[in-house]
């Protein structure tokens, strides 16, 4: 019998994108993380703003002027977005915990359920902001 | 640990173009995987052109093909040709799947074959599964008992028998652990999702008298709980079954059973 455990074997490629094809449900799933990151980033520039606020006009006058230029409203209206997806993504994890939507076809369609709703959800509050 | 690059051994280099076959007019392109344990030299890509009016419609066809006809060097696994030895699972188009029971047909443009994913390579597109084995082993893949003996054999009613289905079509081919990006990266000690299923078809199945050791053995934050259902199991499995699946309802089990 070959020597099946010699030394220096290669190991074959796995990357997703170039060598495994990205699927509607892992992309979600790390989506999931990602949003959950972003939404931790952004809750630390929350908490931040806050916090200028306790400590000098000056200094909540400066940050605030980042906050509520053009930029930081899209980075905000992004939070929105991230938020909305990871608290799906978490109840999607709800929904599989309890015994339910295992189906390879059902779990693709909470996937683009999920950027559905979050965009939607993105949207309204844009409009909203646009209407204050 | 999350790795995005393969090790210096592991980078795939350009390898030899061959001739396309002469007179043939339905001439298609398929990129291999080569590697060879006694030359030295980094893995690389072959490309070799088949006239498909004389080849079979399915990818182990085009490999039994080149290797026939052009290249007697290519090696892979092979046996039953019809999807039940799990011999021939290998990535062919960025997906896991057996080579006998997938068209070439079902891959768009030019026809990408690599070994499983993230193993280590014996030959060509010939892993070594000798680690994903011994997770198999590791699960008792048998049916334990603690009762006598029955005079004829362990009896299970229809309905117990129905909970199997699904589970026990699994052929051990590997396509689903080595779809797993959690695999890839713990697949020392997370037990992954092949290995996971089987665990589930023994828990469930109503003649077994482990049930509780078995959950005892699966209760570790990495050989179970690594599962982050990102679903490429259930997506790749070229027989159609769901680890996933299988896996969540350990979980369920192992809360149930706290309650």
């Amino acid at each position: 019998m070959a020597d099946v455990n010699r030394g220096n074997r290669p190991l074959s490629p796995f990357m997703i994108g170039p060598y495994y094809k990205p699927q509607l449900t892992s992309i979600s799933s790390i989506m999931v993380r990602i949003t959950g990151i972003v939404v931790l980033g952004l809750s630390v520039v929350i908490v931040a703003w806050l916090f200028t606020a306790s400590i000098s006009e000056a200094a909540f006058n400066a940050f605030n002027r980042i906050v509520q230029s053009w930029f930081g409203d899209l980075v905000l209206l992004a939070g929105v977005w991230c938020l909305t997806y990871h608290i799906l993504g978490r109840l999607r994890h709800v929904l599989w915990d309890f015994g339910y939507c295992w189906e390879v076809r059902v779990a693709e369609s909470l996937a683009i359920g999920m950027l559905v709703a979050a965009t939607v959800v993105a949207a309204l509050t844009f409009i909203l902001f646009l209407a204050m | 640990m999350v790795q995005f690059t393969l090790p210096k051994n592991s980078r795939i280099k350009v390898g030899k173009t061959w001739p396309k076959p002469s007179g043939a007019t339905n001439v298609r392109e398929f990129q291999i995987y080569r590697w060879n344990p006694d030359d030295g030299q980094n893995p690389r890509v072959d490309t070799y052109f088949v006239d498909m009016d004389t080849c079979g419609p399915m990818m182990l066809d085009v490999l039994i093909k080149i290797k026939n006809e052009i290249d007697p060097t290519l090696t892979f696994r092979r046996s039953c040709r019809e999807g039940i030895c799990g011999s021939c699972a290998m990535n062919i188009g960025g997906t896991n799947t057996l080579a006998c029971i997938y068209g070439h047909d079902e891959v768009k443009g030019v026809v990408k074959v690599y070994p499983l994913p993230h193993m280590p390579v014996v030959k060509d597109l010939i892993p070594d599964l000798t680690h994903f084995y011994a997770q198999h082993a590791s699960i008792m893949p048998w049916l334990e008992t603690k009762t006598n003996r029955p005079a004829k054999e362990w009896k299970q009613s229809i309905e117990d028998r129905k909970k199997l289905d699904g589970l026990y079509e699994c052929v051990m081919c590997a396509s689903c652990s080595t779809s797993c990006p959690s695999y890839w990266w713990n697949g020392d000690k997370y037990l992954g999702p092949a290995a996971l299923l089987h665990a589930y078809r023994w828990i469930i199945d109503s003649r077994d008298e482990a049930t509780g050791e078995r959950l005892d053995e699966l209760e570790d934050p990495f050989k179970l709980y690594r599962c982050h259902t990102i679903m490429n199991c259930a997506k790749t499995c070229p027989k159609g079954l769901n680890p996933a699946k299988a896996i969540g309802a350990i979980k369920q089990m192992m809360v149930e059973r706290q309650v």
